[in-house]
């Protein structure tokens, strides 16, 4: 187990090096030039040269990489000579539009992101593997075919559709819910876990619905495989409740594919909900996101479009521990 | 059927049928299965596929309660008629009074809990007792069925155990709580043949000591004649043929039995040349009318008025040595026809 | 007389997985040191448990593996040599019928075009036609004229094997690897496939090679048996020989744990292996076997150094066979 998790940890630094270049490399020799989105709107090729300087395009490709890097392990100092500003550890750079540390920008909308992330994981996690259960407990019934049938709406309502729906049922037409405001980013805030709570229910809402659909199918299935298989002839004929055979025989294995969907997915609505956060104005790193790329700020891009690389990594690498602690025979592999 | 354990046999199967609804229609796996069992026998039932034999195991453990399947007869189990319970009462038969293993041991073990803790579950089920107390009977459980070293390999999980080993665990896991009633369906026939040997000899030992009684589910002739009592031979859902294992190996009646036993390629004797049964068995789908065995039998021409193929013939015979033949109401002696 | 097939110390290693930082072991000895031939219209018994090597061997024989070492030769030609169009004329003399007849047939493939599929691959046009040939092995493997354009599923087990049998009679080899062809199905089916394999011998002289776990169909069947161990032979001989005299402990304590289909057999002094298979990543060393031999402890110490020492080799791949036969006489009744 500990040389498994050592070879995991091990492989996961390389490859986040490995995506770090790549992202650095696809922003650096991709067809957008820096320097002329660095100067704006209004740029003579002076002052792209003497932008090229400050952004350090003026030195090799490679030594570019390695002080963007060393930014996550110190702080130096960013700008034409002459006129540097420090960029405090971990340093990933200025942004061109407000010239704040990327780092600073970063770290102000994470939690709007958390926020959404995580309401939104409980809820479709709850929903989907509850109701996956209960389908596959009643197979061929009523109640089977409508929450199949629920799920295949679900899967085919995207976010920009659920989300406007939601928008006008409840807070225009019903005028039950507040309208999602930035003064809520988490519920240690003024507002409290309840205000939290109702600003942030309808993007959930809208993310469970088509994520739920999904998790709703695969626990369906795969509870209805493992119903089949031997072990579970096993424990009934130990003479075992039907609770038990269900939820301790059956439930730990057939659910482990959906802990392999959950990370995976957690990984990626960190890196920012793009269409939802959108929709309902929450500033969260999707938000801002789309926000840099429409403005060319490219640092801002790059470090978020690395920062989601991470956390997907990162969550692969979760998934693979969190197997190896439910199923033994993964672990000498 | 008057022998000397019917008055008050441990097990007894009355007329035990089995259909399934599908989507070809209804299959119909068994068809009048009569079986009577002594406490502390074996009994072995030997079919070929589609013979009925496993879903007969599976009706007796009650494993079809709750299922699509429709299950007629009588399972009497010291005089109460399991077919009788719903499953909730059945669950308190299962794993004390009548436990099963199965051909494959690996699939049949919970790939995620360590053997022991498997094992002492089946244990914690049917008593009340703490979970250290049964991870001891667990422990003491793998140790009899001859596995070294049991409390270390307790704490192993099924797939790091060798094929011979993982019977052995489930052998322990059926046995904990000393049943009265072990069925074993096909436990040896994923096994390799040395192996086969060790397990047919721990379950051989292991009723010496319990008393427990068995049923032996097989295809394999040889297997039965290394460690059952009695034998019921099935065929298209049919018991064809119940006797001792002495009776039904010297003087086989049935002439499936018969086409059986010379199909088999022996190790004692070479022979020249295989005696296959000719066809196929019946499709369960559309049972004909007549005997199930009419249009593979070498002997039909011996009944007159073409009964075996239009009338089902009932298990019939004197000794304790039934066959389900034609032959048997032409000649009650049974000797002169063959 | 060279015999159509020739054997010589075949060996296939497949390299163990390297763990971490760790570099792999030595590798699985799948097959080692493997030798026999086959002679034309005969039949070889390869058998052994599971693990022993004997479907490695009929596939390093299919060339569906390459092998580490050593030489196979069909009439003395060595098929490691051949260039890509005798590879293919070698394909055509030496064919394969599998164990699962379900899942080596495509669903979707009627039952004449599988078996008419190896003669368009060969490219061959057998006199009158490809249908008329396939319809004239239909008929050889018992198979009815009507059943050309049903497809598998339509088809019971040892029919589907009747099938396999014809698609590999469709390019007339002069041998057949065999691997467990009848091991799926049942007794009574089972012998109308083994008759059916004893007729198509008979009338076309074809060799098999037949590799099998049950000992009693082996015996029934073949001319000369291999008995395998952890990817070595340890047996070798002509079959009444073998299954009549065994000399090697292991061949003896094979046969002696077949369930014997008679109650009133002698079951006194039958050897019972202890233990399971040692892991063939990791064998003993000298002879694979000592480890479960059931002799090996009752020998004198000297003795049993060499079975540690050095690997036995011949016919009867052990150091001290005679002093095994006298030990296992006086408990074995057969």
């Amino acid at each position: 187990m500990t040389s498994f998790l050592m070879r995991r940890f091990v492989a996961m630094i390389v490859l986040l090096f490995v995506i770090s270049f790549v992202t650095f490399s696809l922003f650096q020799l991709g067809p957008a030039d820096p320097a002329a989105a660095a100067c704006g709107q209004e740029c003579t090729p002076q002052r792209i040269a003497e932008a090229r300087i400050a952004l350090g395009m003026d030195k090799p490709f490679l030594t570019q990489y390695f002080t963007y890097m060393s930014g996550l392990v110190s702080s130096h100092t960013v700008g034409a000579p002459g006129a540097e500003t420090l960029c405090n550890w971990p340093c990933l750079g200025k942004s061109f539009q407000t010239n704040e540390d990327v780092t600073t920008i970063i770290g102000r909308a994470l939690p709007y992101t958390l926020s959404v992330a995580s309401g939104a994981i409980v809820l479709w996690t709850v929903a989907g593997v509850g109701l996956g259960l209960l389908a596959a407990l009643r197979k061929g019934r009523f109640a089977d075919k409508l929450i199949v049938g629920g799920a295949s709406v679900g899967v085919s309502l995207p976010i920009p559709v659920t989300g406007l729906l939601l928008l006008l049922l409840f807070v225009s037409t019903l005028d039950l819910l507040p309208f999602t405001t930035n003064e809520i980013a988490t519920p240690f805030d003024a507002a409290g876990p309840g205000g939290w709570f109702l600003n942030y229910l309808l993007p959930w809402v809208a993310l469970a619905v088509l994520f739920s659909a999904q998790y709703i199918r695969v626990t369906r299935s795969n509870m209805l495989e493992t119903f089949g298989e031997d072990f579970m002839r096993t424990a009934r004929a130990k003479g075992l409740s039907r609770r038990n055979i269900v939820f301790k025989h059956g439930a730990r294995a057939g659910i482990t594919p959906v802990v392999t969907m959950l990370g995976l997915d957690i990984g990626g609505l960190l890196g920012g909900a793009v269409l939802t956060e959108q929709i309902f104005s929450v500033p969260g790193v999707g938000f801002t996101a789309v926000h840099a790329a429409q403005s060319g700020d490219l640092p801002v891009t790059m470090a978020i479009t690395m920062m989601a690389a991470f956390f997907i990594i990162v969550a692969n690498v979760v998934v693979d521990i969190a197997y190896a602690v439910i199923d033994p025979r993964v672990r000498v592999a | 059927m008057t022998t000397p354990e019917a008055a008050a046999p441990m097990l007894a199967i009355r007329d035990l049928r089995v259909s399934f609804p599908t989507d070809d229609g209804v299959v119909h796996a068994v068809n009048g299965m009569d079986l009577t069992l002594a406490r502390g026998e074996t009994v072995g039932i030997v079919g070929e596929s589609g013979s009925g034999k496993t879903v007969t195991s599976q009706a007796l453990m009650g494993l079809l309660k709750d299922t699509a399947a429709e299950v007629t007869g009588q399972i009497l189990l010291d005089g109460q008629d399991l077919n009788t319970l719903t499953e909730t009462r059945m669950r308190a038969y299962r794993g004390k009074k009548i436990a099963m293993i199965f051909q494959d041991p690996l699939s049949a073990m919970h790939p995620f809990y360590p053997v022991g803790a498997q094992i002492a579950e089946a244990y914690r089920v049917h008593n009340d007792v703490s979970k250290k107390a049964a991870a001891q009977v667990a422990v003491d459980m793998l140790g009899r069925v001859g596995i070294p070293d049991p409390k270390r390999r307790c704490a192993a999980y099924p797939h790091e155990f060798s094929g011979g080993m993982r019977q052995r665990a489930m052998i322990a896991m059926a046995l904990v709580c000393e049943p009265e009633l072990l069925i074993a369906d096909e436990p040896t026939t994923a096994l390799d043949v040395t192996v086969q040997a060790q397990i047919l000899d721990l379950l051989n030992e292991l009723q010496d000591e319990t008393g427990t009684s068995v049923i032996l589910v097989t295809h394999d002739l040889g297997v039965v004649a290394e460690v059952c009592h009695q034998v019921v031979v099935m065929y298209g859902g049919e018991c064809v043929e119940q006797a001792t294992v002495a009776k039904l190996f010297e003087d086989p009646r049935h002439p499936y039995t018969q086409g059986l036993l010379a199909s088999m390629p022996s190790l004692a004797q070479r022979s020249e040349r295989l005696n296959p049964i000719p066809g196929f068995p019946p499709s369960l789908l559309a049972l004909p009318n007549g005997c199930l065995f009419a249009d593979r039998c070498p002997k039909t021409h011996l009944v007159p008025d073409d009964a075996c193929g239009t009338r089902r013939p009932t298990l019939t015979g004197l000794d304790g040595h039934p066959s389900r033949c034609h032959l048997e109401t032409l000649q009650p002696t049974g000797e002169v026809a063959r | 007389m060279t015999p159509l097939l020739e054997v010589t110390d075949l060996t296939k290693h497949f390299p163990t997985r390297s763990r971490g930082f760790r570099p792999g072991g030595g590798g699985i000895k799948a097959v080692d040191g493997v030798s026999f031939s086959v002679d034309a219209g005969q039949t070889l018994g390869l058998v052994g448990e599971s693990g022993c090597g004997k479907s490695t061997t009929g596939r390093l024989l299919m060339r569906l593996l390459e092998p580490t070492s050593g030489s196979v030769r069909l009439d003395g030609r060595e098929i490691a040599e051949l260039r890509s169009s005798e590879l293919q004329e070698y394909r055509r003399r030496v064919q394969m019928v599998f164990q699962n007849p379900s899942s080596s047939l495509n669903p979707r493939q009627s039952v004449g075009s599988a078996i008419a599929a190896p003669l368009l691959a060969q490219r061959i046009t057998p006199a009158g036609g490809v249908k008329a040939k396939v319809r004239d092995l239909m008929d050889r493997v018992g198979l009815r004229p009507d059943h050309y354009n049903r497809f598998p599923h339509e088809f019971s087990g040892g029919q589907k094997q009747r099938v396999g049998i014809a698609r590999a009679l469709a390019l007339d080899p002069q041998l057949i690897i065999c691997d467990e062809p009848v091991s799926a199905l049942d007794v009574s089916v089972q012998a109308q496939v083994i008759n059916l394999l004893e007729d198509i011998q008979r009338d076309t002289g074809v060799a098999y090679l037949f590799i099998a776990h049950d000992l009693s169909v082996v015996q029934h069947f073949a001319d000369r048996i291999a008995v395998m161990y952890l990817g070595k032979i340890m047996e070798y001989g002509d079959t009444p020989r073998v299954f009549g005299a065994p000399e090697h402990p292991y061949t003896r304590a094979l046969l002696s744990a077949v369930p014997q289909p008679d109650p009133a057999a002698d079951r006194s002094g039958r050897i019972r292996l202890k233990g399971d298979l040692p892991s063939p990543a990791d064998p003993p060393r000298g002879c694979v076997f000592q480890s479960r031999c059931p002799v090996h402890t009752q020998l004198d110490p000297q003795r049993r150094r060499l079975c540690s020492e050095s690997v036995p080799s011949g016919d009867i791949a052990c150091h001290h066979a005679d002093v095994a036969a006298e030990m296992l006489a006086t408990t074995t009744s057969r």
